[in-house]
């Protein structure tokens, strides 16, 4: 999927032992979770589990993306108010499928990635599909191509707000 | 409460199951398959509060997870067989 | 009094989540071709989930069934955006054209 292959070399660093264990709490946290039996043969299972899905993502580049651990503080305010956007534009595109002579003006846009990271353009290209109204086609060397149900929702994308917010959330 | 959401739930199933059959790319059919699958785990959950029965939860995710992998499966499966199909038009 | 409160609230976004979904559905059958449909879809996965999870979520109270929900719907709205781009990405690079037929067939010229 060309979605993990957009990546640029110099961005790949060293493993990150913080990223590890923090992975490897969270897993643990949910087999705990989800089997809320302990005893030691399940234990000892799960912690097979967690070690062997922290090798594979080892295995995957996982955790040699820079920004990864950077952004989760700043995570949620950008949860916020995508969270608002997204009510806005469902509304929007709500009313446009009940109104009976459904007026939709498709446009496709060609959108600039501001941030350079690899992780900052997934997040970017995943808040626009998450949108109601605007789907990503394409990711191609950080430019992006969109397609709008409208185009008051191009108008929108093309002001740049969307962008602009994802890059803050790396804090270059 | 629950029943009116679960049948909104079944509703739309059927409405993307009508869509699957008329569907006139491939495309239209993995979208309709993919919003079926995502609104069985939906309707798990409900199922879970409308019958006190938490264990449904855990069923739920189950099928999230299956649903993403069988996607990108079936994709990828599609995406293989129509770059085929375009190399032997462009030969 | 707090818990009459949360119940309202969280019948209001059961009802509102199961419109979403309604019309997302009847939105797949309505829309005129594939790439526009995507944006129904995407309404019933972001929207109705968010809101029948938040209005679930109300009801379960703090307990375990409410991590579980949380967990659920986190994990459906961060796989849901990369299913539904792979699936676009795969109908464009097959030579799928928005438009095909139905509103507007121009703006495809401008791409590439």
């Amino acid at each position: 999927m060309s979605l993990f292959s957009v990546r640029h070399a110099s961005q790949r660093g060293e493993a990150r032992l913080p990223a590890v264990l923090l992975l490897l709490l969270v897993l643990a946290a949910s087999w705990m979770l989800w089997s809320g039996l302990y005893k030691p043969l399940l234990l000892g299972l799960g912690a097979f589990s967690c070690l062997l899905s922290a090798y594979l993502g080892h295995r995957m580049g996982f955790f040699r993306h820079q920004a990864l651990m950077g952004l989760l503080p700043r995570l949620p305010g950008y949860w916020w108010w995508l969270l608002g956007e997204i009510a806005m534009s469902s509304i929007e595109v709500a009313r446009l499928i009940l109104k009976p002579a459904m007026p939709v003006s498709p446009v496709l846009v060609e959108l600039e990635a501001q941030s350079e990271s690899e992780v900052g353009q997934v997040i970017l290209g995943n808040s626009i599909t998450l949108s109601p109204g605007t789907v990503t086609l394409d990711v191609h060397k950080g430019k992006f191509l969109v397609h709008c149900l409208t185009s008051e929702g191009a108008e929108a994308l093309r002001s740049g707000e969307v962008a602009r917010r994802a890059a803050r959330l790396e804090g270059s | 409460m629950y029943v009116v959401v679960s049948v909104a739930i079944l509703v739309t199933m059927v409405l993307a199951l009508v869509r699957a059959l008329l569907g006139p790319s491939v495309y239209d059919r993995v979208l309709a398959v993919n919003v079926f699958g995502t609104k069985t785990v939906l309707l798990l959950s409900v199922i879970a509060f409308l019958y006190g029965r938490p264990d449904f939860l855990d069923l739920a995710l189950a099928y999230a997870l299956i649903n993403v992998v069988g996607i990108l499966a079936v994709l990828e499966f599609f995406q293989d067989r129509s770059r085929k199909k375009q190399g032997v038009d462009s030969d | 009094m707090i818990d009459i409160g949360l119940d309202i609230l969280s019948w209001v976004l059961l009802t509102l989540g199961g419109a979403c979904v309604l019309i997302g559905g009847i939105g797949g059958l309505r829309l005129p071709d594939f790439y526009t449909r995507i944006h129904a879809a995407s309404l019933t996965d972001t929207m109705a989930t968010l809101l029948i999870f938040v209005g679930m979520m109300l009801q379960s109270g703090w307990s375990l069934a409410t991590m579980k929900l949380f967990a659920i719907m986190l994990f459906l709205l961060l796989t849901g955006p990369t299913a539904t781009y792979a699936l676009a990405n795969a109908a464009l690079l097959s030579g799928l054209k928005p438009g095909d037929k139905g509103a507007q067939g121009k703006y495809g010229e401008n791409v590439e």
